[in-house]
């Protein structure tokens, strides 16, 4: 493995953790994943951080917001 | 069809305003389904919890009094956040204390090679190595995002919205959505390796 290959690798990686690559750039990624552990555990860093970014910056709604959303419904019709 | 004449159109009409209703109300209650993801996305889009509460409120208002421009079948989700961010963009903007700066960026790999100099390179494989992160430092990084970054990168890495949703959401190029989400993101673990580990 060359550097090359491995900025090469460092260029698709975020594109193959967002599934937009072409076929052609998936196994180009893909084949260097399988050989280069440096590249791997970057690739392995990168999903988890991204499932750590998720959940901690989510934020469940507050409590009384959903009631306050149902009242700005229109009239109530008659069906 | 009835053949019988003078009524028909009158029961047409009422038949037509029950459908409308019935179909408002379904509208509605989708509508209120999808509001804690909704919330989620707001909450990270604004400073505070009441900010986003408003904002939330707001978008409701205006998608309940405008529902009929919804086309069914289409993703609610993602035109429930086209007025929200339309409704940020119209008030907020100039309030918000982040400034139009371009903060530099470091290589893709920078926090994980950051990481690997404090933890070693085995770590890197290990789910843990992530939480030698805070949450409080994600929540706190992404708020230090330009505006024009932060809204890309909430949208596709927190609603998980597809690049194509976001173009559509931001009203903007699907090119300029990629490019911001990758600088976006670099910025974001630029600031999480600064915050962390130094």
């Amino acid at each position: 493995m060359s550097d090359a290959d491995c900025e090469k690798c460092e260029e698709l990686l975020q594109g193959y953790l967002d599934r937009d690559l072409t076929p052609a750039e998936v196994k180009v990624a893909e084949g260097h994943l399988g050989g280069c552990d440096y590249c791997r555990r970057r690739y392995h860093f990168e999903a988890h951080l991204r499932r750590f970014i998720r959940t901690s910056a989510s934020e469940r709604m507050p409590a009384g917001l959903l009631a306050k959303l149902a009242e700005l419904r229109g009239p109530t019709a008659e069906l | 069809m009835s053949e019988s004449g003078a009524a028909e159109p009158e029961e047409d009409a009422g038949r037509r305003l029950a459908n409308e209703a019935r179909e408002r109300v379904h509208f509605e209650e989708e509508a209120l389904g999808l509001a804690d993801q909704v919330y989620r996305v707001a909450r990270r889009m604004v400073g505070t919890r009441e900010e986003a509460e408003e904002l939330v409120q707001d978008t409701y208002a205006r998608a309940f009094r405008s529902w009929k421009s919804f086309t069914p079948g289409t993703n609610m989700r993602a035109w429930l956040l086209r007025i929200l961010t339309n409704l940020n963009t119209d008030r907020g903007r100039k309030i918000q204390r982040t400034p139009d700066q371009q903060p530099l960026e470091e290589s893709d790999y920078y926090l994980a090679n950051r990481l690997a100099a404090v933890e070693g390179e085995q770590a890197l494989d290990q789910q843990q190595v992530v939480e030698r992160l805070s949450q409080g430092g994600v929540v706190n990084a992404l708020a230090d995002l330009p505006h024009d970054f932060r809204d890309v990168v909430v949208l596709v890495d927190l609603g998980e919205f597809s690049y194509a949703d976001a173009a559509q959401i931001l009203d903007i190029p699907i090119g300029t959505v990629m490019s911001r989400l990758h600088r976006g993101r670099r910025i974001l673990k630029k600031t999480l390796a600064e915050e962390t580990l130094t």
